[in-house]
């Protein structure tokens, strides 16, 4: 019995990718939230988290309609690349993202919050400039839980089921994930593949958890 | 110089009173301490200075160079004004080197590369950091600790120096190295120090000079011994400390004979006359501890005299504080007390131009 590998490849391609366009997003916003007093700062906190709290099946509605060939979003790619954007494996990288950004942002927001203010301080009276402030004090002295979060990111990232298949859909070799492999070796009724695929990525992603947790916090025992 | 003369309102706080900051005053050279309660905007004004805050309308100038004029719009930003700005508990950075802490604060201020690490080798020497350059924080001593976080604000070799209480944080600070550490940037670099200090003893061991802060506003500036010996206002005394202030009334005002009656606790004072005041005014009068004479009560009080129960003891090193009804304190040398102390009943005296009234 042959199994594809094919899937695990395409994850953990789209599961870099997609943690990598989130850590810059969330270092942006993430950023932002931090900052003790910004407009609509609570409204913008709502939206970031929605995908947390909706239905997969919902979200990917709403993708689906705002990126289909007939939405603005959707003719605007076409155009400019000259393909369509769903059911491509660019559509579950954008599933990826969109479900691993909101954890991103909150990491991020916590571990920035959570700074001794006095650093900050102390480099604003030397008269560094809020982007020195960030990249060469506030983001080194939160390095451990943002990289533990982008770790997190990227298992977050490789796991999505739900808005992958319905964007970027189940198409061997094309745009099938190992979750979606994992889903459609399941209604195949083939075992082997199913709980092949299952055990590698358990492992994978209970490495990568383990890792995340070590970056945040430390070593259990000192 | 420093010249400052600013303005500012604060919306509401969170604990539901308005602030506003009305400040004018000039700093001269030397280290010129802000005395004042919490909340009397001694960090505002740090921060105006600094560039952190920006006034609504005023100006700030440096030896004559404009910093903030908000009529002609001029608000120039933190990283070209001469100075630095050392927010209380301005610790090092604890992931960067002492050296890597300097030039930090060096490329803060656009410096070309080479001056940059000329500068930096050049303040390691001469605060004795050479050998403590490449260790992190957390590997110095504290004191090398301290002298790195003066080192780096030295660095764009600012000329005036903004300090926030001291920058190990306010308990249990090492106040000797504090006031070397102040002392030394004022008289090896020529640095004018702005420092705000929450204690007065400290102000005066620190500074040329003081302003008192109340409010938002300058209520007194002159040398500490000034400020400690004629408190401007009742205000002023009270923030100091140390001083004990009853309320009077005057009885009577005589500008030709030059003398003055008040009324306080029971006794009838007589001082020199008080120019600007009414008959039957109600004034401060504010006096130490130790200004006051007490002897064991026998006859009746004369002028400047009061009957007073004792009610309390406390021993100080070399004297005794004896506390009395109407907040009446005393003190005197140990010694005198021990001889009396069996008695209850004291005649206390407000010897004439030893008290003040505001």
């Amino acid at each position: 019995m042959q199994i594809d590998w094919f899937p695990l490849w395409l994850s953990l391609r789209v599961g870099a990718i997609a943690a990598l366009l989130s850590v810059i997003l969330g270092l942006w916003l993430g950023r932002l939230l931090a900052a003790e007093r910004c407009r609509g700062k609570r409204f913008l906190e709502a939206v970031i988290e929605l995908p947390l709290v909706l239905p997969p099946t919902v979200l990917g509605y709403y993708l689906l309609v705002a990126l289909g060939q007939s939405s603005p979003l959707g003719r605007l790619h076409e155009t400019l690349t000259g393909r369509r954007l769903l059911f491509t494996w660019q559509a579950a990288v954008l599933a990826a993202v969109i479900s691993a950004t909101p954890l991103m942002i909150r990491s991020v927001r916590d571990a920035l919050a959570g700074l001794d203010p006095r650093f900050g301080l102390a480099a604003r009276g030397l008269g560094a400039s809020s982007w020195r402030i960030f990249c060469r004090v506030s983001l080194p002295l939160a390095r451990g839980p943002v990289l533990g979060a982008a770790v997190l990111a990227f298992a977050r990232s490789m796991a999505d089921f739900g808005v992958t298949l319905l964007i970027a859909g189940n198409l061997p070799n094309r745009t099938q994930t190992l979750s979606v492999a994992v889903f459609d070796a399941v209604q195949r009724g083939d075992g082997p593949a199913a709980r092949a695929l299952v055990l590698v990525m358990s492992v994978i992603v209970a490495g990568l958890l383990f890792l995340s947790n070590r970056l945040q916090f430390g070593r259990a025992v000192r | 110089m420093i010249q400052v003369q600013v303005r500012k309102s604060f919306g509401l706080r969170p604990g539901g009173a308005s602030f506003s900051l009305d400040l004018d005053f000039t700093a001269d050279p030397g280290v010129t301490a802000l005395f004042g309660p919490a909340g009397a905007g001694k960090t505002a004004l740090l921060e105006a200075v600094a560039g952190l805050l920006k006034p609504d309308s005023g100006r700030i100038l440096v030896d004559g160079e404009i910093l903030f004029d908000a009529a002609a719009g001029v608000d120039r930003p933190v990283r070209s004004r001469p100075c630095v700005y050392l927010a209380a508990g301005s610790a090092l950075f604890p992931h960067m080197t002492v050296r890597g802490n300097l030039l930090f604060a060096a490329k803060c201020r656009r410096l070309p590369r080479l001056e940059r690490h000329r500068r930096v080798n050049e303040l390691l020497e001469r605060f004795r950091l050479e050998a403590a350059a490449e260790q992190r924080p957390g590997d110095v001593a504290p004191s090398d600790r301290e002298s790195a976080v003066l080192a780096r604000a030295l660095v764009s070799r600012p000329k005036v120096l903004l300090i926030d209480g001291p920058w190990h944080g306010l308990d249990a600070w090492p106040r000797r190295r504090f006031h070397d550490l102040v002392h030394r940037a004022r008289s090896e670099f020529g640095v004018t120090v702005l420092v705000a200090v929450p204690v007065f003893e400290e102000c005066c061991l620190l500074a040329d000079r003081l302003l008192v802060l109340a409010q938002g506003r300058v209520v007194q500036s002159g040398t500490p011994r000034q400020v400690a010996h004629e408190p401007a206002s009742a205000e002023v005394a009270r923030a100091i400390g140390g001083y004990t202030l009853f309320p009077a009334e005057i009885t009577a005002l005589d500008p030709g004979r030059n003398t003055c009656r008040l009324r306080l606790a029971g006794a009838e004072l007589a001082g020199p006359y008080l120019p600007g005041r009414l008959l039957g005014d109600k004034v401060t009068v504010c006096v130490r501890p130790a200004e006051l004479s007490a002897w064991p009560a026998g006859g009746k009080p004369g002028l400047n005299q009061v009957v007073g129960r004792l009610l309390r003891v406390t021993e100080l090193p070399h004297a005794v504080l004896l506390r009395f009804n109407d907040d009446i304190t005393v003190e005197m040398p140990a010694a005198a007390y021990e001889e009396q102390k069996h008695r209850r009943e004291w005649l206390i005296e407000f010897p004439p131009g030893r008290w003040r009234v505001l």
